[in-house]
């Protein structure tokens, strides 16, 4: 769905993380909502219908990108930039999670 | 922790309010859930200077580096990567950062908290593939993110035209553009002899649109636009001329405008103003930027959209009334006046009437079918449904159809809400009033309190 500029230069990813267990390729400066995007079946799904859905405003103020990142859950990914190593899972959360 | 000065934001208005503060041996903490200075125009000024990406993000963006670059030598404590979930009176403010929760104390609080793009519901904007404008913007900045396959932008405004351009500069391409304006009508024309005091302004829309021209097609006039597919975007389909039109589609992006953050203002019962032509509320502030709360100030988008220079300006004035506030200078009127900040700020705004009236928010009726509270996924059906048997107020709809209720907090149905509310009792907007909004204002989970308990008990 989304590209790096960098990687249609013909460049490098500059790092690897790891999304449900599998070594993604990422670039600095992207977020945990940036990889979700590229990797099919990391988003999350809906609490209520199940429907399946991705990041939609990047910049938190919708939780569409909630995920679990290096085992802490309900993370806002589109707040998290990208670490060599980072272990990014879907999260199947719970309805609500504030209170 | 305990400051002078406390900023929630460190784009422009923070950064300058925080530069201007600094000067006057002021102690300032700038608070940001960015992991860098910019906020929303400025966002990844520093990393993006080496990258290919900046000459494409134009001129207006470049300015950042200067102002990003000041805001770090001028000796304001910075936390990135935090986020501000509370804030109590006298002031304290409740930060989360990397998992972990703390308290701050300020004498004063400046809210430069900015804006966040106007949640439009339509069919099918819960699908994967569709997205704001803003957010595809967010992923270019970010990790220079271009998106792929048939790339569809709807809506209207200046800022898909300005992606759409910046977009176009790096190769990318766009499929088509579905613009929501409707023809300029005659109270965004009369407003055009200010406009020209920023002429630039003007032509520099006039080149993207027909920079966007030349690489797809744009509809107008059509109605119904629908994001269709199985588990992610497949098409698009909208009604024109009575027929159904109907187009492959990857990626949606969707843009209707800007409307201030007020949950942070909403939360701490500051006086509110709907803007009526815009249909939004901003914080009620005095000319020095202070809300209806004694030194609690707002500046910048969060106070009422006027673009990013506007915001800077209004974050000096900002800082020089909480100077005149602390007592920490008692010249505030003679400085404002020397540093020219009211006429830099009307020749800021010159533009602004007359795109405020060139771009009303949609007022289209919202089919019953549409998905209205993203969360919760309540319909719009299902808010008339419940408005009907309810009083005029937002508590009530959420307590009989749980909108509102899920982790967003109202960000995205809180005015669809408020608008089906007025529709179904016959009101103006403006007399329906927005959620109850109370703190925290993010999700916050118990290991964060647990932090902030262990970290109190050590002090
Ligand atoms: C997605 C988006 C993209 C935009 N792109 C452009 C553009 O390219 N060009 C342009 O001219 N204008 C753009 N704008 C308009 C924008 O609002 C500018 O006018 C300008 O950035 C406003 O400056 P500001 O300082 O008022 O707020 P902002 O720049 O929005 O800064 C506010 C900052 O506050 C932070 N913040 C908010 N709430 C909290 C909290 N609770 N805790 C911690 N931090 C918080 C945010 O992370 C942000 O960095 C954009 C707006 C949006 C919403
Ligand atoms: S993508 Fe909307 S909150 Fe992160």
């Amino acid at each position: 769905m989304f590209k790096s500029v960098r990687e249609q230069l013909g460049k490098r990813s500059d790092m690897i993380v790891l999304v449900n267990g599998v070594e993604t390729p990422a670039w600095d400066g992207e977020t945990v909502a940036s990889v979700l995007l590229r990797v099919p079946g990391a988003g999350r799904r809906s609490p209520v219908s199940g429907t399946p859905r991705l990041p939609y405003c990047q910049m938190g103020v919708c939780f569409e990108c909630l995920a679990i990142v290096d085992g802490i859950a309900s993370t806002q990914g589109c707040l998290v930039p990208v670490r060599p190593g980072m272990r990014i899972e879907s999260q199947r959360g719970p309805r609500e999670i504030s209170r | 922790m305990s400051y002078d000065v406390a900023i929630v934001g460190a784009g422009p208005a923070g950064m300058s309010a925080a530069i201007r503060l600094r000067e006057f041996g002021a102690s300032v903490v700038v608070i940001d859930e960015q992991p860098s200075p910019g906020g929303q125009i400025f966002r990844g000024i520093e990393r993006n200077a080496s990258s290919p990406v900046f000459p494409a993000l134009g001129k207006d963006y470049q300015k950042g580096q200067a102002l990003a670059a000041a805001f770090r030598v001028s000796g304001a404590e910075y936390l990135p990567s935090t986020q501000v979930w509370q804030i109590e009176d006298g002031w304290n403010l409740y930060l989360t950062a990397e998992g972990k929760a703390q308290r701050i104390a300020a004498r004063a609080v400046l809210l430069a908290n900015g804006a966040q793009e106007r949640p439009v519901p339509f069919a099918g904007w819960t699908l994967p593939g569709v997205m704001t404008v803003g957010a595809a913007q967010i992923l270019l900045k970010s990790g220079g993110m271009l998106p792929e396959g048939k790339v569809w932008i709807a809506g209207a405004g200046p800022l898909p035209l300005l992606y759409a351009t910046q977009l176009l500069n790096l190769g990318g391409r766009i499929a088509g553009f579905l613009d929501t304006s409707t023809p300029p009508r005659l109270s965004a024309l009369r407003r055009l002899p200010g406009a020209w005091r920023d002429f630039g302004g003007l032509l520099k829309g006039l080149r993207w649109l027909r920079g966007i021209k030349r690489s797809g097609i744009i509809v107008r006039g059509f109605s119904d636009l629908r994001a269709e597919g199985n588990e992610h975007l497949e098409h698009l389909t909208w009604e024109m001329e009575g027929k159904r039109h109907r187009v492959e589609a990857d990626v949606l992006l969707v843009h209707e405008g800007v409307v201030p953050r007020i949950h942070e203002t909403l939360a701490l019962g500051c006086a509110h103003h709907w803007n009526d032509e815009q249909g939004y509320l901003a914080a009620k502030v005095d000319r020095w930027g202070e809300s209806s709360r004694k030194s609690l100030f707002v500046a910048g988008d969060a106070s009422g959209i006027g673009g990013w220079l506007a915001a800077t300006i209004s974050g000096e004035i900002a800082a020089l009334g909480i100077a005149g506030r602390l007592g920490i200078s008692s010249e505030t009127d003679r400085l404002r006046k020397r540093a020219h900040l009211d006429r830099r700020r009307k020749r800021a705004l010159a533009l602004r009437p007359f795109l405020d009236a060139m771009y009303p928010p949609p007022r289209n009726r919202l089919p019953d079918d549409v998905i209205a509270c993203r969360c919760e996924e309540v319909t719009a059906g299902a808010i008339r449904a419940a408005a009907r048997n309810s009083p005029a107020d937002p508590s009530a709809v959420k307590a009989a159809t749980r909108c509102g209720m899920g982790p967003c907090q109202g960000r995205q149905c809180g005015y669809t809400v408020q608008a089906l509310l007025a529709e179904v009792h016959g009101l103006p907007v403006s007399e329906v009033r927005f959620f109850h909004i109370r703190p925290p204002l993010k999700p916050v989970t118990l290991g964060e309190i647990a932090s902030l308990e262990k970290a109190d008990r050590a002090t």
